[in-house]
């Protein structure tokens, strides 16, 4: 149970002056604001069903007390050992001594309490040494550390992304080898992707692999922005590295997937020799500091020994194994940073008094809570509108995993897979952006103190902008739903979310909330128009249709967000009626305060847009490179 | 070695408190609930007893309606063994009437170690460990830092302003826990599902006479708001009478 006194107070500035610090951000007010529990339990519970899981097989021995309890272990988890370092991953960010990368201390004894908690293992098969855990479950887990700290929660992200990989297509040697310390937090894991000159586009990437007679390989080249790619917290690090076999057909079909160890290992398993994969040097970023970010070198002053996983030239497409599951796990850091913004500023505009009301002509009067004034409330109306909706987008995607895994049809386990197909573009987007102007309004909110570093705002502002940018940037997600996603197997994807989203409509059709499914439909016509047209586009002048991708990724957001709001507004109306008390009813009727918002506010936005898309828009197209 | 701790589910001191309608406690509603924080180091500290010698048992106990049961699974799944609900739905105020309860299920169990946390952190009334202790005729060392277990002896520190104080007894004893020996460790999923198949008995609480009631609760008057009683030299005069009347502070 949480107590104030481990609360650390934000370190003092240097100077004359100690800063003056209003009543309304005392110490109380930087308790780690973590996802909400309500919110967090309306979404896994009331919107999600996340306790009809338990009646799967697969997760027969949970109970919503059970998925309580980890949510308490990962929430206690968060603001004891995450939240607690936070700042402090900003200010004393990695560095380089003696050769080695040195993170800030509070990164290890987080990174081990996750361990030991059972979180890296948590959903993965019981054979393996998983929990079995509802994806569902074990995202809003991580959703919470995220909230406190994503650049700590990275290192635990970066492990079980690699591990995942091994256990989906390495083989029964690789998996024993590899697995077990990985998922007790002895061994870390990176996935290497990008080189120097191989970043957006991996199809040109030159790390090169050569046989060797016992069957290994020796890694030759150099890999830049690995996250994680060398520390301490664990004893060995596994990566997961992209290169050519020599001899390997040009393009994405040449591509192999390897593990590489930092430390090669004994016959019993115990640490070895230092393998040939050598740090070069540290990436100082902008925010999302404490995930150190390096340049490795394979083989350059010894050699590298590699173990290829699965069939030689499949690595990217077991890479995309992998990267899917980040993607989603980009949404989800963004959801945790655009949570915790939310949740500072509404307790600075509770308590910070500033002003009069507009009809309040009294200057003898007592200023008010600036929540009182209307453009604050739509400040925080806005960011909340966007954090829960990219909660519920997140949460889509983490129930649709278990769907593909555990749906009792076949036809069920297909859908979600189709579904999922089509919303990580989104679910890895959206967050990115919703949340940064959720980030950005609280900065607004609370003035010149969200802008100040002594207060957490602007950390999140930088740490948060990374989500743009990293696992394929919001132009790349563009391109893949235009130019993949939603045109493949005759948009069949596409085609099951939108099945998807009528089913909601369909049940919103009785209710005091059909005016909104009413307008959701409109939109929905209007989208699917549009996507048809783009389709025959994307036949016929690829380029052209491509150019309007971004756009095309805009839309998108704004309906499957629509849709995410229209399946929480109907759930919360119905629980407003059956509230026990004032507080209750307050919290549903934000909930649909939020959902009106984006109705009124935000969908009507896709018009413009699907004007722009509906004429295939040609202007950036034909802007020549030699105007910039 | 057998080892019980005694648990209390309090609410998250964090939360916002209002008093209830019958003015003599708070409202239930939309509070958290979870182990009183002392309660919790004393199970950590219970459990690694257990966990250094390879053996033993503890026995968590908590007296309270059935969500208690709640508090007493999160001790399970922490790693404790069984646990006793001693039910009784309403609230209870009064230490002596709860120790005596704890005292009737413990005084035959063969204990060689009881461990309370120094006050539950939302009634702070730092008794029911010591009036227990007494009710089974049991040495006890209250509010430890440090504590050790060996050879059928307690040894116990206790902090004191500026110094500490070295404490012994044999066992069996009671002692109450302070902060700073341990912290509760976060359950782990193997532990929250093992949790579920331990055992938990419920059994009536024997609570012992009522010695005291609960009178009244009320929070603290609200602070009047700041007064503005004028503008410039105009309003000094004022500002003066009153601070030499009202505020007496002249």
């Amino acid at each position: 149970m949480s107590t104030l006194s481990r609360i650390p107070l934000p370190p003092a500035a240097g100077g004359l002056f100690a800063p003056y610090v209003p009543a309304s951000l005392t110490h109380r007010d930087l308790v780690p604001n973590l996802i909400d529990s309500r919110t967090l339990a309306f979404q896994l519970y009331d919107v999600f069903d996340a306790g009809a899981l338990c009646q799967r097989p697969r997760f027969s021995d949970y109970s919503r007390e059970a998925f309580d309890a980890v949510l308490s272990s990962a929430r206690g988890i968060a603001a004891d050992l995450y939240a607690t370092h936070q700042k402090l991953n900003d200010t004393d960010e990695p560095s380089v001594v003696n050769g080695n990368v040195v993170l800030n201390p509070g990164v290890k004894p987080a990174y081990d309490a996750t361990a030991e908690a059972g979180l890296l293992a948590a959903s993965q098969d019981a054979e393996l040494g998983g929990m079995q855990l509802p994806h569902l479950i074990s995202i809003a887990a991580y959703a919470l550390l995220d909230s406190a700290n994503a650049a700590t929660a990275s290192y635990s992200l970066l492990t079980v992304g690699a591990a995942n990989l091994i256990a989906a297509f390495g083989s029964q040697e690789q998996k024993d080898t590899w697995l077990p310390p990985m998922f007790a937090g002895k061994f870390g894991g990176t996935m290497a992707l990008t080189e120097p000159d191989a970043g957006s586009s991996l199809a040109d990437l030159r790390c090169s692999a050569a046989p060797q007679p016992d069957g290994t390989y020796h890694m030759g080249g150099t890999k830049i922005w690995i996250s994680g790619g060398d520390h301490e917290l664990t004893q060995n690090i596994v990566h997961l590295v992209l290169a050519r076999i020599e001899g390997a057909p040009p393009g994405t079909k040449g591509i192999s997937l390897f593990i590489v160890p930092k430390f090669l290992l004994n016959a019993d398993g115990t640490l070895g020799a230092r393998n040939g994969v050598v740090l070069g040097g540290l990436i100082h970023k902008m925010g999302w500091r404490g995930t150190c970010s390096t340049l490795l070198n394979f083989g350059e002053t010894a050699p590298c020994v590699a173990y290829l996983v699965g069939e030689p030239h499949k690595g990217l497409t077991y890479m995309f194994h992998m990267m899917n599951e980040a993607r989603i796990a980009v949404g989800r850091a963004a959801t945790g940073m655009g949570h915790t913004a939310y949740n500072h500023a509404v307790a600075y505009a509770r308590t910070r008094r500033q002003g009069r009301l507009p009809s309040n002509k009294d200057p003898l009067s007592p200023p008010v809570s600036i929540i009182e004034h209307a453009d604050v409330r739509r400040m925080l109306l806005e960011a909340l509108a966007n954090v829960d909706g990219a909660l519920a987008l997140i949460l889509e995607c983490g129930r649709l995993l278990d769907d593909e895994q555990t749906a009792p049809s076949a036809a069920d386990r297909q859908q979600a897979s189709a579904l999922l197909e089509v919303l990580t573009p989104l679910a890895k987007t959206f967050p990115a952006l919703g949340c940064q102007t959720a980030i950005s309004n609280a900065m607004q909110v609370m003035g010149g103190y969200g802008y100040a570093r002594e207060y957490p705002i602007e950390q999140l502002y930088r740490d948060n902008r990374l989500n743009q940018i990293h696992e394929g940037t919001n132009g790349i997600q563009a391109l893949d739903l235009l130019g993949r996603k939603v045109v493949q197997q005759g948009g069949a994807s596409f085609k099951a979310l939108m099945a998807r989203i009528r089913t909601t409509l369909a049940a919103a059709a009785e209710t005091p909330l059909a005016p909104y499914a009413g307008q959701l439909e409109t939109a929905l016509g209007q989208w699917a128009e549009c996507t048809r047209v783009l389709g025959i586009a994307m036949a016929t002048d690829p380029n052209l249709a491509l150019a309007n991708a971004n756009v095309y990724m805009d839309v998108s957001n704004r309906v499957v967000i629509a849709w995410v709001w229209l399946r929480m507004g109907l759930t919360a109306d119905g629980r407003r009626r059956t509230a026990v008390n004032e507080e209750e009813r307050d919290f549903f009727e934000g909930k649909l305060a939020a959902m009106r918002y984006w109705f009124a506010f935000e969908l009507p936005r896709i018009g413009p847009d699907i004007a722009l898309l509906s004429r295939l828009e040609a202007t950036t197209l034909e802007a020549n490179p030699a105007w910039f | 070695m057998k080892l019980a701790v005694c648990i209390k589910r309090v609410p998250d001191m964090e939360g916002r408190f209002k008093i209830a309608a019958s003015g003599t406690g708070i409202d239930e509603a939309g509070l958290k609930y979870d182990m009183s924080d002392f309660d919790g180091y004393a199970a950590e500290v219970a459990i690694q007893i257990t966990e250094k010698l390879g053996a033993g048992e503890v026995t968590v106990i908590s007296l309270g309606p059935d969500v208690v049961q709640e508090t007493l699974r999160k001790a399970l799944s922490m790693g404790a063994h069984r646990a006793v609900q001693l039910k009784h739905d309403a609230p209870v105020s009064d230490g002596l009437a709860v120790a005596t309860a704890l005292a009737a299920e413990l005084k035959d169990g063969g204990y060689d170690l009881i461990l309370c946390g120094r006050m539950a952190v939302d009634t702070q009334n730092r008794s029911t460990g010591i009036f227990l202790a007494e009710l089974l005729g049991l040495p006890v060392i209250s509010a430890i830092s440090q504590l050790n277990v060996e050879g059928g002896v307690v040894k116990a520190r206790r902090e004191l302003e500026g110094a500490y104080e070295l404490i012994e007894c044999p066992l069996p004893a009671v002692v109450t826990i302070d902060e700073g020996i341990a912290r509760a460790r976060y359950p782990s999923l193997k532990g929250i599902m093992a949790a579920k198949k331990k055992p938990l008995e419920v059994k009536p609480a024997h609570l012992g006479a009522i010695t005291y009631q609960l009178e009244k609760m009320e929070l603290p008057a609200e602070r009047a708001a700041g007064r503005i009683v004028g503008e410039g030299k105009d309003a000094v005069p004022e500002l003066v009478r009153l601070l030499k009347e009202e505020a007496k502070v002249l």
